[in-house]
């Protein structure tokens, strides 16, 4: 691996989002549905951190907790997040607005489906930019949109083309184009690659790491495909249950995961150098509204002891740059006494 | 012997596009000359791979009906789909169902997930009483890993995209049809839920006797449930063989590079090589007679202009590569 200048060293260690104890529920008749269940991580400048959990684990509702999407019956319960050091959550609503979107944005998941049907791709993209910028020279903005064409691997046939003439994969890369078409400082891409094929996504994948290095952006990557995941982050925070479980460098989670989900996680990712069983893991979780008390990961968790169903583990960091919630671990990282994990790793 | 459950046979769409600044009127061939035979028995998983805007989702609409060829034949034990009277296609649609890409769309907004199961059931009279009703839609739940007081008092919005994805599975579990079209069934599923979903695709495989057309572009899903796979390049089959051949030993060169673009799920195996993306006008332009992979070829020849290579056979057990690589050393697999 080669040598990093300590010039980005010292960027590195830069902090350009915190998220301190974010939690936002959605309102039902039956109770609150507890999505985000205060979740503190920081993002660092130039970095690439990826978000992953299974479906329902709170990502996306992060990500609108994150931005102030989170739209009714959902609400932000209480919490911090700080942007470049402006605090995000209390701040009014027109000097929010002028952040969202050229310093904050978002490519929301599914976002190839809420193109607007009737309006060609470029006018989708233009509209973005003048509402943030004002007025421009047409032709500037066109120079503009190929540029960004270019850069998510879309033919110049797209420009003039409605929506429902792309194929799955071209819509998603023009939202791509719309999310970094104002050069934001931090970008939420939310499973924005998961509807592409392997050939494109790599190129889209690659293409947004180049993007990221040339602006200078930060970046949290939501999704699943942990095989994308490793070759995409720099570290990655597993979420379970509107909880983080586990945050570390992405060689570590793939290494040494320590919280039992991780670990899940981690061995049930399909591999095409062997054809082994499906490993089928519990996929019920608790009802959202009645958490149990205790420990999330309870009913899943192949060890769970009588602390876990009272006592809910803090996420603690454990060994250096590596956070876990987990009872099963001394202060230093070590096992606790009794602890068996002979399956597990 | 019986006729197939399904049989596609030279299907061929073609889209007329609207055109404009940069792009005068043309016609978009997102389907050419495809065959593809399922037999009843035994029941099996085909995968349709390929990337995207290869023709995937228009075989699937071809299949289901919601668009028509504009040649060729799609035959559901032995009668053509396009000759089926309203009963025959009644039948025709029980017996071939859909899970799609998102599944929001299917969705309507304003009824809660329990009345899609309401409504399937009352439409092709599944039960007798209303506990049997709720059994069944509790069986079918299970099966994908989710349970009815979780969900079914909530509106669609309320679910998340991989709990939307499960209740179709979990639908089409319960109508038990001959065929399920899955189009990217997975794709918004995490790795420890997807096995759930995957095993219930093998179990309607093996105990109902369903068979499958697996749409994805996930490679390592497909290797670990597909019984033969058809990988297709710009509405054409380039590469086809059971899904261990190809993904063990790709021949076409389009097939190479998609093995090898799936990410090594290890940090330490990152890609070294950057790969683009031709411009679509020249990859378009070259390929009107020969060999829609030219462009990007790293292997081609002038004889590859020439025509559309047809599938050779690769070594006389099923395993088939549209790429005149393969011309010399093997016999041809259908006459062109
Ligand atoms: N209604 C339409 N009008 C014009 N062109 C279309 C239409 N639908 C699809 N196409 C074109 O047909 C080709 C195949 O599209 P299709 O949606 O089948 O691709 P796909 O393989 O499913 O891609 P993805 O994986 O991205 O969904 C693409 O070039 C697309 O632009
Ligand atoms: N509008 C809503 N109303 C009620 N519950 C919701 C709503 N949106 C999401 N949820 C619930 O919140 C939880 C987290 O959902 P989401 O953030 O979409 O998960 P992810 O993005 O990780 O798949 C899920 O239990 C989901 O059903
Ligand atoms: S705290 Fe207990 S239940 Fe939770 S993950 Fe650790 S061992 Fe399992
Ligand atoms: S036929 Fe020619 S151009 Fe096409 S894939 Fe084979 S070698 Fe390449
Ligand atoms: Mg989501
Ligand atoms: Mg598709």
């Amino acid at each position: 691996m080669a040598e990093i200048p300590a010039e980005q060293v010292q960027r590195r260690r830069r902090k350009v989002l915190e998220v301190r104890n974010l939690r936002v529920h959605y309102e039902t008749p039956t109770g609150d549905v507890i999505a985000v269940a205060g979740i503190d991580f920081d993002l660092y400048d130039g970095e690439t951190l990826g978000l992953v959990g299974e479906s329902g684990s709170g990502k996306s509702t992060a990500a609108y907790g994150i931005l102030k999407l989170v739209q009714p019956p959902g609400r932000i319960v209480e919490g911090d997040v700080t942007l470049d050091g402006d605090e995000l959550v209390h701040m009014n609503d027109s000097s929010f607005r002028q952040i969202r979107w050229t310093k904050l944005a978002l490519i929301p998941q599914g976002a190839m489906n809420s193109l607007n049907p009737t309006m060609r791709v470029h006018r989708q993209i233009t509209d973005a930019i003048e509402a943030h910028e004002g007025k421009q020279d047409k032709e500037a903005l066109r120079e503009r949109v190929l540029e960004l064409f270019r850069m998510v691997g879309l033919p110049q046939r797209v420009y003039n083309m409605f929506p429902h003439e792309l194929s799955g994969g071209m819509k998603q890369r023009v939202c791509i184009a719309m999310g970094i078409a104002l050069h934001p400082t931090v970008v939420i891409a939310d499973e924005s690659t998961s509807a592409l094929d392997v050939v494109v996504q790599r190129v889209v994948a690659q293409t947004m790491l180049r993007v990221k290095q040339a602006l200078g952006v930060s970046m949290i990557m939501i999704g699943h495909d942990m095989g994308l995941m490793a070759q995409m982050v720099d570290r990655i925070a597993v979420m379970y249950a509107g909880k983080l479980v586990e945050v570390a460098p992405v060689e570590t989670i793939f290494d040494e995961p320590m919280h039992p989900y991780s670990q899940v996680l981690i061995e049930s990712i399909p591999s095409l150098k062997e054809r082994k069983p499906l490993k089928i893991t519990e996929g019920i979780t608790h009802d959202p509204r009645n958490p149990p008390p205790g420990c999330i990961f309870q009913l899943r968790c192949p060890h769970v002891m009588e602390r876990c169903r009272s006592e809910a583990p803090p996420l603690r960091e454990l060994l250096m740059r590596h956070e876990v919630a987990c009872h099963l671990y001394n202060d230093d990282g070590s096992l606790i006494e009794g602890a068996k994990l002979e399956a597990a790793s | 012997m019986a006729p197939p459950v399904l049989e596609i046979r030279n299907a061929t769409k073609v889209y007329r596009t609207s055109g404009g600044f940069l792009s005068p009127k043309k016609e978009v061939v997102a389907l050419q000359d495809y065959s593809l035979t399922i037999e009843k028995q035994p029941a099996s998983i085909t995968t349709i791979a390929g990337e995207s805007g290869s023709g995937k989702t228009t075989l699937a609409n071809v299949v289901l009906g919601f668009t028509p060829l504009t040649s060729g034949q799609i035959l559901f034990h032995g009668q053509d789909l396009a000759t089926m009277n309203r009963r025959q296609l009644l039948h025709y649609r029980r017996n071939v169902q859909a899970v799609f890409q998102d599944p929001f769309g299917v969705y309507n907004p304003f009824y809660r997930i329990e009345h899609v199961f309401h409504t399937v059931i009352r439409h092709f009279k599944l039960a007798e009483s209303e506990s049997q009703m709720r059994d069944m839609i509790e069986e079918a739940l299970n099966v994908v890993g989710l349970h009815g007081v979780d969900v079914l008092r909530k509106y669609p919005h309320q679910l998340s995209g991989g709990q939307r994805q499960r209740i179709m599975m979990a639908r089409v579990y319960l109508i038990k049809p001959e065929v399920i079209v899955a189009d990217e069934p997975v794709s918004m599923v995490d790795a420890s839920l997807r096995a759930a979903i995957l095993e219930a695709m093998l179990g309607l495989r093996d105990e109902l006797g369903v068979s499958f057309l697996y749409i994805t572009h996930d490679l390592s899903t497909a290797y670990q449930v597909g019984d033969r796979i058809n990988i297709l390049y710009q509405g054409s089959v380039a590469e086809t063989g059971t899904t261990v051949q190809v993904i063990d030993r790709p021949q076409h060169p389009y097939v190479q590079l998609l093995v090898d673009s799936v990410p090594a799920p290890d940090p330490a195996e990152k890609w070294d090589t950057e790969i683009e993306l031709p411009d679509e006008e020249v990859l378009r332009s070259a390929t009107s007679t020969g060999c829609r992979f030219y462009p990007r070829c790293p292997q081609r020849m002038d004889r590859c202009l020439e025509a559309l290579p047809p599938l050779y056979d690769i070594d006389g057990r099923g395993h088939e590569a549209a790429c005149y690589l393969y011309e010399d050393e093997a016999q041809m697999a259908s006459a062109p």
